[in-house]
């Protein structure tokens, strides 16, 4: 196991360099100045200097090693000194924003909690509710929870999610006025008060993007299941005396997992993905709308780096993914 | 076996109807049989007689619906378990009844131990601690002829041959001391050596410890070997049954003729395939107002498309107790 990761690790390394290649020269390639957002009465010079001053101008051959360098050895360096208190940086240029000025990794650090709050408990929220839905439907197949749940994934998975949350704004924010449709990233759960504030703010765009990944993890989850309690050791289990209980939740569950979880880590990234979306419409200053105001002010460092890192997410989920279906199915070996 | 000797198991009337879309599929017809203390049953017939859902049936083991059991008794020690409320009919199945299936690459879990599994009904029924159920359990498995019983019990079901699997799946069943143990063709997805050995540690288990046994099979060869009676079904009845050397030495139904016809020697050797015999099984649509092998039989005759045949003592010996035969037909003494 240890030698297959390690193995994995290293083919990770020209698969992402050449990943971040691709990248770089796609968001290049796009149109778009980052002077665009400059005042017209900045005379051309100065405009010349300040494309200087961030390297804009530079080939972008000399842009991606530049950038690769910091990506890859100066970044790290700074985690490691603010961890340490070393100084193995030595004051070097990091991967900086062309919009704000700023360094990447802080607009990161600072966006990432909201990001990981709304849409990390979404999935989670998504997961929970997806597992049990899932078991019960496959296990009383044709039922009527069966149906409402064929139903409601199959409204569920042709809804865009940007229509659902619109929809539950409406309903419950507009109409209702039950909760806010605007997520406020500036408050602090200090108390009670300020934590039922946070909950409230959170519910819509966790229940649209929960109710996005319900359905499909659920409709794994069923078809698991289908396929599991149809098997012969399920009859075995039942020739041996054991409960209903027993045969469903151990023997059956066991077995459904194991493709479950797969997808359900490979899914972990794309929450990056449902961040942009849910993140402009309930207005969410977390990563997705960073990336989204990077793109239109054709901050590309900005744009590149964040892409580049939903890349290694993914490729690091991946492995992830392999790693626990090593662990959850005895007959995979990996050597 | 002496004849008095009260029946472990006592089958009577069962009847068992899938009901899918509309249409009713009769697969098991008023079936009855008896089994005696450390006796050994051979079940023959041909693929979709019946021979598995009737031994399902017993035991509560079909899925319902689609399949109902719509009459009958299931005597186990003088008791019908088919009265028992669904838990305590559970603590039947592995403890009282043990059931060996087809296919043993695909009849254990996968993602347990082995120990795990044969634990299980140990722990359930027996209510056995930890450490008993794992002393047991490795008992058992040296029983059955695994060695290294401590060391193959932490082993997953991919680990062992299907010939070791199927020895798990014995040891498995006979974990709780059975008074019955139903083997569902236990050896026809096995090759021909080890179909063998398995056959051998049956004979053995069933000296050591004495349960009686239901031996599914469609293998005549198997049940010479084996048996002490056979009863062969055909379409969800009971066509003929007797004593293993009577069946084989005078054999009155029509479709237990064909099956012999297949079977050079009656010495336990293995005889290779059933031969085929012409025509298809029967549509089990309805119950059957004539005799389901009517197409198929040489000697069939006005009556056996009027009536449905029943079970005949062909001896002086109660029914089902001596050579009894489901068919209209009397052979003459030169057919014979
Ligand atoms: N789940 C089911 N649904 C409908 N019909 C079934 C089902 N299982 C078995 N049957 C029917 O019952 C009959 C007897 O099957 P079975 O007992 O498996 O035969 P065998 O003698 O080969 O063990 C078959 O004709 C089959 O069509
Ligand atoms: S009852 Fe008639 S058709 Fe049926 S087996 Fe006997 S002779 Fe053949
Ligand atoms: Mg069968």
């Amino acid at each position: 196991m240890l030698t297959f990761v390690i193995r994995r690790l290293l083919l990770a390394i020209p698969t992402l360099l050449l990943i971040s290649l691709v990248i770089f020269l796609l968001v290049d390639l796009a149109p778009g100045s980052p002077m665009s957002e400059i005042p017209r009465t900045v005379p051309p010079e100065v405009r010349e200097r300040m494309m200087q001053a961030m390297g804009a101008n530079e080939p972008v051959v000399v842009r991606y090693l530049l950038w690769l360098r910091q990506f890859f050895l100066v970044e790290p360096a700074y985690v490691i000194d603010s961890l340490m208190g070393t100084n193995l940086a030595g004051g070097a240029q990091r991967v900086l924003s062309w919009q704000s000025r700023m360094p990447v990794f802080d607009i990161i650090a600072q966006r990432l909690p909201q990001t990981l709050t709304v849409i990390g408990s979404a999935y989670l929220v998504g997961v929970l509710i997806a597992l049990p839905i899932g078991i019960y439907s496959a296990y009383r197949q044709y039922s009527w929870f069966d149906q409402l749940g064929t139903f409601v994934t199959m409204v569920g998975s042709s809804v865009p999610t940007f229509f659902t949350g619109v929809l539950l704004i409406i309903v419950f924010s507009v109409n209702l006025g039950w909760f806010p449709s605007i997520y406020d990233t500036t408050l602090e759960v200090t108390d009670w008060a300020s934590f039922k504030m946070q909950i409230m703010q959170m519910a819509l765009p966790v229940t649209m993007l929960a109710l996005h990944n319900a359905t499909e993890i659920s409709r794994y989850m069923r078809s698991s299941m289908l396929e599991n309690l149809g098997q012969d050791y399920v009859r075995t289990a039942r020739a041996k005396g054991m409960s209903e209980r027993v045969v469903v939740l151990k023997h059956v569950l066991r077995n459904s997992l194991i493709p479950v979880v797969t997808v359900i880590a490979l899914g972990i990234p794309t929450i990056f993905g449902g961040a942009i979306i849910a993140e402009q419409v309930f207005k969410v200053n977390g990563l997705g709308t960073a990336l989204i105001g990077a793109i239109n002010a054709s901050d590309l460092p900005t744009v590149q780096t964040l892409t580049f890192i939903f890349a290694v997410l993914i490729v690091f989920f991946n492995l992830v993914a392999d790693i626990l279906y090593g662990i959850l199915d005895p007959r995979i070996r990996y050597d | 076996m002496p004849d008095g000797a009260q029946a472990v198991l006592d089958v009577r009337g069962l009847e068992t109807v899938f009901c899918t879309r509309g249409a009713e599929i009769h697969a098991v017809n008023k079936v009855s049989f008896h089994l005696k203390p450390g006796e050994l049953l051979g079940v023959v017939g041909e693929s979709g007689s019946g021979k598995s859902v009737t031994m399902m049936s017993l035991i509560g083991l079909l899925p319902s619906p689609p399949a109902e059991v719509r009459s009958g008794e299931v005597l186990l020690g003088g008791k019908d378990i088919l009265k028992l409320s669904p838990t305590e009919l559970r603590h039947v199945r592995g403890a009282r009844v043990g059931f060996v299936f087809q296919d043993p690459m695909t009849s254990l879990n996968p993602v347990f131990t082995v120990g795990d599994q044969i634990m299980e009904p140990l722990r359930s029924h027996m209510r056995m601690s930890k450490a008993e159920a794992r002393r047991r359990a490795a008992e058992l498995l040296t029983l059955v002829g695994i060695p290294d019983a401590d060391k193959r019990l932490k082993n997953y079901p991919h680990q062992f041959s299907g010939g070791m699997r199927q020895r798990v799946m014995i040891a498995m069943a006979l974990a709780c001391d059975p008074e019955v143990l139903i083997a569902d063709e236990p050896t026809t997805a096995l090759d021909v050596t080890i179909q063998a050995q398995i056959i051998e540690l049956v004979k053995e288990l069933r000296q050591k410890l004495g349960m009686a046994i239901v031996w599914i099979t469609h293998d005549l060869g198997v049940v010479a070997g084996i048996a002490d009676r056979v009863m062969v079904m055909y379409g969800g009845q009971v066509v003929e049954q007797a004593p293993v050397k009577e069946l084989f030495g005078n054999p009155r139904h029509p479709y237990t003729r064909a099956l012999l016809k297949a079977v050079p020697a009656l010495s336990g050797e293995r005889a290779g395939r059933l031969q085929v015999i012409e025509g298809q099984p029967p549509m089990l649509g309805s119950a059957p107002t004539s005799c389901p092998f009517r197409s198929r039989c040489t000697h069939a005759f006005d009556r056996c498309g009027k009536e449905n045949p029943a079970r005949r003592a062909l001896d002086d010996k109660p029914l089902d107790h001596g050579h009894d035969v489901a068919c209209h037909w009397n052979p003459e003494p030169a057919d014979a």
